[in-house]
């Protein structure tokens, strides 16, 4: 609308206009000089509380930043097929390679592993307490006074789970367990709900011993090397993606298995526990 | 009721100490919602003011569509936009997914259909009472519509403020084009969201109250600045 | 100048009628012989309905340059349709011509409808409104000869809506003579006023018609009609029922019995 009603008004859009453009300073969209990379990862990684004590050493050591999206294993793998992403930080390893095998990802490298911990009632009702984890699921699906709480959100952990069940020979869903619950949720989410409702849960030792609504869990299973959680790190394929920024991505890859790196992964301690372990082979 | 108290104390202290990282991640939130709405008011007045000046055919086709937009889930919006933006996407190559300037064009999108639509009712009564006069005054259909949202200019401005509400206390679509990177795309919610996910109920509802502090300041500076004449309440049909 | 049965160009508003021969047009008719000049609007089979409902019956009508037509009659007679049909903004039966190309006109209404600005700010968008391609500083200095015309100019600041009753039918007359009609047409100007408000807007249609502005309004006071008016036309469920020059309608009126006005209320 051709508007010359008055000066008043000339004045409150040019007022409105700048209102608009003004909070863009805050907004600071990435430049392409920056040096920046893009890493997906997931949400169990960055709830133990890893990332702010590892990326400021790598950023400090190179002047790199590192902008982390954790999200869920499968989706932080399809953030990378898309190249929206420059590397991966995940712990599943059969998708990983099977990421790299199609072609998405440069080869990938051992980083560090955690583990995972069974986590129940302190009063066991079970009885699976112990170091196997087979044998502690096997004793739940029979039990009739047991409730399971599974992510059933395709992340790592819950990837994990499934493989226990299998080696154990259940189908979980159709156990005696009093309840089989898929909640489609974060590690979190899940630890609250099994805490609510005094269930068992397999959980990353990570989130486990940051997460403070406990109830009347405790740790039932632990030091089975079947728990054992091993991260990868991958370089998004350049061939695939060009606009990946290759050399400052393969710094990161390089960076988080050389022995500073490594060393930076084995001193972080949540609780004074090492939550991870490196096994970056040289 | 102690998870509660628990809150409420951490959040006055929170808001007390003004802690670096909180404040910068409340200044986020604010500039991408207040960015969206405004860039979404445009475009949402001008429309809504002119649908309902204007008569043509289709018109009730296309306010149906309108008031079905209203109901958009953020996610879906979010999903939406990350697919255009994302580098496999049409728009890939402007780069700007996962950054604060993906988050605005999402909410802007989200609060565009709520803009229109309470534009179009609160345009639609004004012309009730004084259309045929400006129209014999001689004043086309933008005429009138522009002259109705300068008449109605109050409630234009409880209608903008509705609209930030619904973008700042939107979590979906900031969090899929945002991706919540700590530091440069972590708004209130995406925090509330993540602090939930991790069990720290009592500081994710601290974060709720905080950002509610912040919105309720806000309305107070709106009502404070003098408005002259009664100003027109707008209802739902 | 009879024009029944004769077909004329079709207008927005449906199918064209012929114009009834009635002893109303004869009447008119010569009135316009005499005055010699074309009228300013011409009605022919103007009729209009709201759905269901007939407000006008099929008339003609001429209004001539420099009368001063008032409009009497009860309400919902169709005084304010007819009102609008000379406006030219409603649908109708029949034909609307007018005499000259274009014709300038502005129309009041019983409540004015202000914009919640300043009364300064309220004509100068009238002004814009009206007439876009005169240059600015023109505009500005019509806004401020209609503002001292009808006596606001010390208003000029105030919220629009803040006057009183008369002050705002006065911002009204204000703002549709600024624009210089040649047609001024006013549905029940002083029916909401004191009687001061009510007789500073007639001096103020008096000055207009005094300048040559044709002016057609309705009203309910009659006593308003004989001071003002130079044609009165009585109109009843949409029919015109009775059109002379004021000097001799009440007489007509009068000696009517069929009761149109009861006896008390002729002036």
């Amino acid at each position: 609308m051709t508007n010359r009603l008055s000066p008043q008004r000339g004045r409150r859009v040019l007022i409105t206009a700048l209102a608009c453009v003004l909070p863009l300073a805050f907004a600071r969209p990435a430049h392409p000089q920056d040096r920046s990379i893009v890493m997906a990862s997931t949400t169990s990684t960055e709830q133990s509380g890893l990332f702010p004590h590892l990326l400021p050493v790598f950023t400090k050591a190179t002047g790199i930043q590192v902008k982390v999206i954790a999200v869920g294993t499968g989706q932080a793998l399809d953030i990378g097929r898309r190249g929206d992403a420059d590397v991966l930080f995940v712990h599943d390893r059969a998708a990983e390679e099977k990421f790299v095998a199609e072609g998405w990802g440069l080869p990938r490298r051992d980083v560090m592993f955690n583990d995972f911990v069974l986590v129940g009632p302190k009063d066991d009702p079970a009885g699976v307490r112990g170091k196997d984890i087979v044998a502690a699921l096997t004793k739940l699906g029979a039990s009739p006074r047991a409730t399971f709480v599974s992510r059933g959100d395709k992340s790592g952990t819950h990837a994990a789970e499934r493989r226990y069940w299998n080696a154990a020979g259940i189908d979980a869903p159709k156990t005696k367990m009093a309840h089989y619950e898929e909640c489609g949720c974060g590690m979190g989410p899940a630890l609250n709900i099994a805490s609510a409702k005094n269930a068992y849960v397999l959980a990353d030792r990570g989130t486990w011993l940051d997460f403070q609504n406990r109830g009347d869990l405790a740790i039932l299973v632990e030091g089975d090397t079947r728990l054992f959680n091993q991260y990868g790190v991958i370089v998004v394929n350049p061939a695939k993606h060009p606009h990946v920024k290759r050399e400052l991505a393969q710094a990161f890859a390089d960076w988080i298995v050389s022995p500073a790196g490594q060393q930076t992964i084995a001193s972080y301690k949540v609780g004074g526990q090492q939550l991870f372990f490196p096994d970056a082979k040289q | 009721m102690s998870a509660v108290g628990e809150a409420a104390t951490l959040a006055l202290d929170m808001i007390v100490h003004a802690d670096a990282a909180l404040v910068r991640t409340v200044a986020l939130s604010f500039a991408v919602s207040g960015t969206a709405c405004l860039c979404a008011a445009w475009l949402g007045l001008a429309g809504g003011a002119w649908l309902a000046a204007a008569r043509f055919r289709g018109q009730r086709a296309v306010l149906l569509v309108l008031d079905t937009l209203l109901a958009l889930p953020s996610v879906v919006v979010g999903l939406a936009v990350y697919l255009l933006l994302s580098r496999s996407g049409p728009l890939g190559d402007w780069g700007i997914l996962f950054t604060p300037t993906a988050m605005v064009i999402a909410q802007t999108i989200l609060v565009l259909p709520v803009i229109a639509a309470l534009a179009r009712q609160l345009v639609a009564d004004a012309l009730r009472e004084g259309g045929e006069q400006l129209r014999s005054l001689g004043a086309g259909a933008f005429a009138r519509a522009a002259l109705m949202l300068l008449h109605e200019r109050w409630a234009v401005v409880t209608l903008l403020l509705i609209a930030f509400g619904r973008a700042i206390a939107e979590v979906g679509a900031v969090m899929i084009v945002g991706g919540n990177i700590d530091g440069f795309t972590r708004v209130m919610t995406t925090t509330i969201a993540l602090e939930t996910s991790k069990g720290d109920l009592p500081l994710a509802l601290a974060l709720g109250f905080v950002l509610l502090a912040v919105v309720a300041l806000l309305n107070v500076l709106v009502a404070l600045v003098p408005r002259g004449h009664a100003i027109a309440v707008t209802e739902w049909r | 100048m009879a024009l029944n049965g004769k077909r004329l160009r079709a207008v927005p508003g449906g199918d064209v009628r012929a114009a009834p021969h009635s002893a109303v047009s004869n009447n008119r008719s010569a009135a316009s012989a005499a005055a010699g000049r074309t009228p300013l609007v011409q009605l022919r089979g103007t009729g209009v309905s709201y759905g269901a409902v007939r407000a006008l019956a099929a008339i003609d009508f001429d209004v001539v340059r420099g009368e001063v037509i008032v409009l009497v009659g009860a309400n919902g007679s169709g005084k304010t349709t007819l009102l609008r049909v000379l406006n030219g903004v409603i649908a109708h039966e029949g034909t609307r011509r007018l005499g000259a190309s274009a014709l300038r006109q502005a129309m009041v209404f019983q409540r004015p409808f202000l914009l919640r600005l300043s009364v300064w700010n309220n004509l100068r968008i009238a002004l814009w409104l009206a007439e876009r391609s005169t240059p600015a500083a023109q505009r500005h200095a019509r806004a401020g000869e209609a503002l001292a015309r009808v006596g606001l100019a010390a208003l000029a600041a105030r919220p629009a809506r803040a006057l009183s009753g008369g002050e705002q039918q006065r911002l009204a007359l204000a703002r549709a003579w600024a624009t210089r009609p040649e047609l001024l047409l006013l549905d029940e100007p002083t029916a909401s006023l004191d009687p001061e408000a009510k007789a500073a807007v007639e001096k103020l249609l008096a000055g207009f018609a005094a300048d040559g502005t044709t002016i057609v309004f309705s009203t309910h006071d009659l006593g308003q009609a004989r001071r003002l008016a130079t044609r009165i036309v009585h109109l009843d469920a949409g029919r015109i029922d009775l059109d002379a020059p004021a000097t001799e309608f009440f007489e007509t009126a009068a000696r009517r019995r069929d009761g149109f006005f009861p006896d008390d209320a002729l002036p």
